[in-house]
């Protein structure tokens, strides 16, 4: 399966002749059924094996033709047209058809499957309904085959990231004699997914799957772009210790890993700086705050906390990977908008509000926890805050882990005082990170409600004018940062090692590399 | 003597029963469940996934299910792994891990007896310390330290060897062998030494010394035997000790045995995989000690003659 590394040379310079990419790829895939997983490590290889209606460009992040050759949108941004190639081949010859996207559309709403990212598709007309089981008619639903290769949707409100969803595991097709010869529609976990068995329409097919081993890929030969496609195939290998990637680079294994440990940064920066890839990515780390319980229900006391922290000096010297200090939930530069809001590293005035709420000099403010999950930077973070706080404002807080399902039960149930979270978005849009905070969202832990902010994110989710859907934003954003039931603290960033050998390695804020842009070229800087 | 095994094996039986309960409570009490994510899981979504794993059923029902499912070899859907059942997981991380342990433990004896028995021969001179010194240090080293310094230094500074990997290049094997079994190594040398020291000092060994038999033929031909008792009644247990502990190294060397799935199915909250692992790593515990005691029964004539009552 391997090249024999014969002569000293390494797998790299062996992958690199040949047109193998080597991969880090975290953890290892849950599935590969677009449908039903989650997470990055399996995105990545779905990427490889389906391709959505659009695709991503890796520069730009516009929307590109990927599986529909060209769109239309309607006047009012309600209906979409797909025009499906007419080429579009599954790795078994059969053609792509608008009829497949609306079959793997029902398949993902389907409420049996349980698919967790069926909400994706909530923006089409009566989708919502028919996956809480309030309708069992899909041809309500708004997608439709006008003929085999013209594929129509119905949006229930103008949705200027819909494109971009596309490009989104969820909304990937699959085939559907190949689910039907392996199970039910609805059925998740059947043997579909397997080398052999797994039907995709992506630029490479699955040869083989080794559980926690490697999962190979190779070329699509079917692909309607094959000519285009420069990598002959890509091995992804399961590596959930950071270390043992960072190794396994350094010994020539790997093309490119997904992550670098913290203490590894100074020394690649210093000695290998071109090897070295720091990139902001589309995620915030923030606090939460529990605004049900006192002293934490005075948003004087949240804004308070909010700007008693130092936030250049934690990045420059505790984080120390880049990250940019978050002054706002929404990272800048999300489809255009720069968030307005910004809370300020203001001592005197945190000390100020402090006294107003009822605390002057920190005085009489109950000891409460800064819950964390169990993880040496979180721990680090904490303790820095923890620091900042006590010297600023007087108060004191003591730091508390739990083991990741348990932090996590502690968040769903409100059953902590301030607990570190972090988000990252689902598709370049402010929304993404917004609408999380609406009263009761699904993902609103804090107890937070406030009514124009529900108005406003309701609003944008309405309003056909860009412009003025961002300034629906940025008013919202300015009450959340008014309020803070979020402390927002960095932008994240992607910090991964790339081998000088793999070129066409775009640094976007999604990390969103496609394959077929990819290509191998000795780079013969190592010895 | 059959009848021996035969009620040693009836005797595991309810053994794995209570394994079973108390693990099949415990996984569930653990807060946290398996479908509880950052991002949290709608209510129906939420619904839909209890289904599919039978968690909407009451308690005892689930109970009963599982046993009656596990007694025909059914363990179940793995709850992370999404297509895999517990028992393919198992079937594929089973010859990785014991494969691994096989040569860890080959590796540990070799060396572990060498150094024991050429300790036991000049005890309190240097042809003890030294070797007994570094065994000290072997005991005392984790795995988790041991292994990144013998990649630092064999991987990657030398270039010798592979630093990862199991079965993709020649010699990506050494390394992890050798990790792992470096402390079961010192244990066995330990052990040897203190067990060869012992017979060393019997009557026989000084007749057979007085009859002016060479030393090398007394250890091989009289000692050795009677000095491996304690070894072996450590390696059964360490053999199925390394198959479950494994983990550590597995991960350092990216190993795709069952000791990585043992651990993570534990953070995950895998019940099925947690339950699946743990009856069958008991199962060969409890085996792996029988062969032990029999083992130990052949090699000691003594034990033999009481052996109705082992």
């Amino acid at each position: 399966m391997l090249a024999a590394c014969g002569g000293g040379e390494t797998i790299v310079e062996a992958g690199t002749r040949a047109g193998v990419l080597h991969l880090g790829n975290g953890s290892e895939p849950q599935d590969l059924d677009p449908h039903t997983t989650t997470g990055v490590p399996e995105h990545r290889v779905q990427m490889a094996l389906f391709e959505g209606l659009a695709k991503l460009d890796g520069d730009t992040l516009e929307p590109i033709p990927g599986a529909a050759a060209s769109w239309l949108i309607s006047d009012d941004k309600l209906t979409y047209t797909f025009n499906l190639r007419p080429d579009g081949q599954w790795s078994n010859g059969d053609p792509v058809t608008a009829q497949d996207f609306v079959y793997s559309w029902r398949r993902l709403l389907s409420p049996a499957l349980g698919a967790e990212y069926a909400y994706q598709l909530y923006y089409l007309t009566n989708a919502e309904r028919f996956h809480k089981g309030e309708i069992d008619d899909f041809s309500q639903v708004g997608v439709r085959a006008l003929d085999d290769y013209t594929l129509e949707v119905n949006l229930a409100h103008p949705t200027p990231f819909f494109l971009s969803l596309l490009d989104h595991n969820s909304l990937y097709p699959v085939h559907a004699a190949t689910i039907e010869q392996f199970g039910r529609i609805d059925e998740a976990g059947t043997r579909w997914t397997r080398p052999g068995n797994l039907v995709g329409n992506g630029p490479f097919t699955l040869t083989t799957w080794e559980l926690n081993r490697v999962i190979t890929v190779e070329k699509n030969p079917l692909y309607w772009d094959a000519d285009s496609v420069q990598i002959n195939a890509i091995n992804f290998y399961p590596i959930e210790n950071y270390t043992t990637e960072e190794r396994m680079f350094r010994s020539g294994s790997l093309h490119a890993t997904t992550e670098l440990p913290i203490e590894k940064i100074a020394v690649y920066q210093e000695e290998d700086p071109d090897l070295i890839r720091i990139t902001p990515y589309l995620g915030t780390y923030f606090y939460v705050v529990n605004t049900d319980q006192p002293p934490f229900d005075d948003p004087r006391v949240r804004r308070a906390l909010g700007m008693a922290i130092d936030r250049e000096s934690l990045v420059e010297n505790v984080t120390k990977g880049g990250q940019l200090p978050a002054y706002a939930v929404t990272p800048p530069g999300v489809a255009g908008y720069y968030p307005r809001a910004a809370v300020p590293y203001d001592i005197e005035e945190a000390r100020r509000l402090l006294a107003e709420a009822g605390y002057p000099d920190g005085e009489g403010f109950p000891p409460f926890e800064l819950l964390y999950n169990t993880n040496e930077s979180h721990q680090k973070i904490g303790v820095a805050i923890q620091q900042m706080w006590q010297q600023a404002l007087n108060i004191q807080v003591t730091l508390a882990n739990q083991e990741w399902k348990v932090y996590i039960e502690s968040q769903n149930n409100q059953n902590y005082d301030i607990s570190r979270t972090g988000w990252i978005g689902d598709y370049p849009d402010p929304n993404t990170f917004l609408d999380m905070f609406i009263t009761d969202g699904g993902n609103n832990d804090t107890g937070w409600s406030n009514a124009e902010y529900d108005r406003l994110i309701a609003a944008a989710a309405r309003e056909s004018d860009p412009d003025q859907r961002l300034e629906l934003f940025q008013q919202a954003e300015e009450i959340l940062i008014e309020e803070m039931p979020v402390i927002p603290i960095y932008t994240y960033t992607r910090i991964m090692l790339i081998s000088p050998d793999l070129l066409g390695w775009p640094d976007n804020i999604l990390d969103r590399h496609r394959y077929e842009a990819l290509s191998l070229r000795s780079a013969n800087t190592e010895d | 003597m059959l009848k021996a095994i035969l009620r040693r094996l009836l005797q595991a039986i309810p053994v794995l029963l209570i394994v079973v309960t108390v693990t099949f409570l415990l996984v569930r009490q653990a807060p946290g469940g398996p479908f509880d994510r950052e991002r949290n899981v709608s209510p129906e979504v939420l619904e839909a996934l209890n289904a599919r794993y039978n968690l909407d059923q009451p308690l005892l029902t689930q109970y009963i299910d599982y046993l009656s499912n596990a007694i025909r070899g059914d363990f179940g859907p793995s709850f992370t792994y999404i297509n895999r059942s517990v028992s393919e997981m198992i079937m594929t991380g089973l010859p990785v891990t014991f494969e691994l342990g096989l040569y860890a433990i080959t590796f540990a004896t070799l060396l572990g007896l060498l150094a024991g028995v050429l300790a036991a021969m000049r005890p309190n001179t240097a042809q003890d310390y030294i070797p007994m010194s570094v065994a000290m240090t072997g005991i005392c080293l984790p795995t988790f330290v041991l292994g990144p310094l013998a990649v630092l230094i064999f991987g990657i500074w030398l270039g010798w060897l592979p630093v990862s990997g199991w079965g993709f290049s020649p010699g990506d094997k050494i390394l992890p062998s050798v990790t792992l079994g470096a402390a079961y190594a010192a244990y066995v040398a330990r052990l040897s030494r203190g067990g060869m020291l012992e017979v060393m000092s019997q009557d026989f060994i000084r007749t057979a010394r007085a009859k002016g038999l060479p030393e090398y033929l007394i250890v091989l031909r009289h000692a050795l035997r009677g000095g491996l008792l304690p070894v072996v009644s450590f390696l059964g247990p360490a053999f199925a000790g390394l198959l479950s502990g494994s983990f550590v190294v597995e991960t350092i060397f990216q190993i795709p045995g069952l000791g990585r799935f043992y651990v993570q199915a534990a953070f995950n909250r895998d019940y099925t995989m947690i339950l699946g692992t743990t009856i069958f790593l008991s199962t060969l515990i409890i085996l792996f000690n029988l062969a032990a005691d029999l083992l130990a029964l052949w090699l000691n004539p003594r034990l033999r003659t009481r052996s109705t009552r082992v």
